[in-house]
């Protein structure tokens, strides 16, 4: 079956996606939250900010990252500093690119289902006796579930193909950073690839598929009720 | 000495251009608020459940404040034991018709409990219901899944918003036996906003009007 190596992609490729995801999914949720019931002044540059790496060359948004968590950006000389982390040319850092180009997706999904959500049904909530988390637990996330896991696969997809951002912010190293992508891209560049280009591409398309299956039946699970 | 009035409302209050102001006080039974549309009477409504404040004022149930500008007092929702019926009903879509009862069942203190959920099942003939999603009731159906929610969250007064609006003639008949049944067999205070003369004519043990 697969190669020593090919193994590797796959793990590391798994592992940056599910980080991002972990950390990309309650700031989407949060953001989408307060774009969707928020009313505040600024919110036209908050929701511009957050669909930037959308409409942003991945290749610039990597250099933004490179600016901001580089050994000399502001962002990266405070988590070296207080925390000893670094990012730039780790895997952690891949996943933070990853995170970024999926966001906006993701936030995108989210809103959308909140701002369907009728908020008269937590005021229903709250006079049975929920207080204003629990109205929320109870009422506004499972509601808002099918789209938190419509987000959640968009994102999952983009992450799983982020290269330009990637690539620009952490480069393209073998165990370390060089995921499904890069490593698509590096065989292509070699004479010989060709082969080794099929396989992984055959990867791509299993996990892609997948995830699309699981998110199907999660939906189903989840969604029910849906009208 | 006379025992304190389930609702003593003195409040005012501004929706957009209108500003409302409305002072009551009621004995347990049915208080009927009455008025035209735009008058405000949900807004009243809305400002005894704790879902909107009002500029001054105070509201007590059975003597307790639960708005008062002067001391600063006002509990939340949650804290107010008010049954409300919406008249958009706000059933919860994604549970069952037993899980949107049972939901502030659950929440309430079992002392403040005085139904259980057959009992109020049998009382307002859904039985059949509970297994339901809330999107395939009828119109009247939902009403009294709306009741039932309300009335097993355990609360001290119920709250009626345009209960037989949405309703055809021959359904309100039900509907309204049912809160007669509430009135006279639970003898809890019912707070009821009507536009309709002989509704209240029938219904209210007392009458508020508002202009």
């Amino acid at each position: 079956m697969l190669t020593a190596d090919e193994w590797g992609i796959v793990l590391l490729s798994l592992r940056v996606n599910a980080v991002a995801m972990l950390v990309a999914l309650p700031v989407s949720f949060a953001l989408a939250w307060v774009l969707a019931r928020g009313r505040f002044p600024g919110k036209v540059v908050l929701d511009a900010a957050i669909h930037l790496p959308l409409v942003l060359p991945p290749v610039v948004t990597g250099w933004l990252l490179l600016l901001a968590f580089g050994t000399q950006g502001p962002a990266g000389k405070f988590l070296a500093h207080w925390f000893g982390i670094t990012l730039m040319f780790r895997w952690t850092g891949a996943a933070l690119a990853s995170a970024v180009m999926a966001l906006p997706l993701m936030v995108r999904a989210m809103r959308l289902s909140l701002e369907g959500i009728d908020h008269r049904l937590e005021q229903a909530a709250r006079v049975l006796g929920a207080g204003p988390w629990r109205a929320f637990a109870t009422v506004t996330l499972p509601l808002a579930m099918p789209g938190v896991l419509a987000g959640l696969v968009l994102g999952f997809a983009r992450a799983l193909g982020e290269f330009g951002a990637t690539i620009t912010f952490v480069a393209s190293i073998p165990g370390e950073t060089q995921t499904l992508p890069l490593a698509v891209f590096n065989a292509l560049q070699s004479p010989d690839g060709a082969h080794e280009v099929f396989r992984l591409a055959v990867i791509a398309v299993v996990i892609s598929l997948a995830a699309l299956v699981a998110s199907e039946l999660l939906a189903r699970r989840t969604g029910q009720h849906a009208l | 000495m006379p025992s304190d009035p389930a609702f003593a409302v003195d409040i005012e209050l501004t929706r957009g251009d209108t500003r409302i102001a409305t002072r009551f006080a009621a004995a347990a039974g049915i208080t009927a608020l009455v008025g035209h549309s735009g008058a405000g009477k949900s807004s009243v409504l809305a400002c005894v459940a704790g879902l909107l404040r009002p500029d001054r004022g105070r509201i007590a149930l059975a003597g307790d404040a639960v708005f008062d500008s002067a001391t600063g007092v006002n509990l939340p929702p949650e804290a107010r034991a008010c049954g409300m019926v919406f008249q958009d009903l706000r059933l919860f879509p994604h549970r069952r018709v037993r899980d949107n009862l049972l939901y502030g069942w659950r929440l309430a203190d079992p002392a403040r409990h005085f139904m259980a959920l057959d009992e109020a099942a049998d009382f307002l003939g859904i039985d059949g219901l509970l297994d339901r999603w809330p999107r395939t009731l009828s119109g009247g159906e939902a009403q009294r899944v709306a009741i039932g929610r309300a009335l097993l969250s355990g609360p001290r007064v119920l709250l009626l918003d345009e209960p037989l609006s949405a309703l055809d003639t021959a359904r309100r008949a039900g509907i309204m036996a049912v809160i007669e049944r509430i009135r006279d067999e639970l003898a809890l205070p019912i707070l009821y906003v009507s536009h309709d003369r002989a509704e209240v004519a029938r219904l209210a043990t007392t009458v508020v009007e508002m202009d």
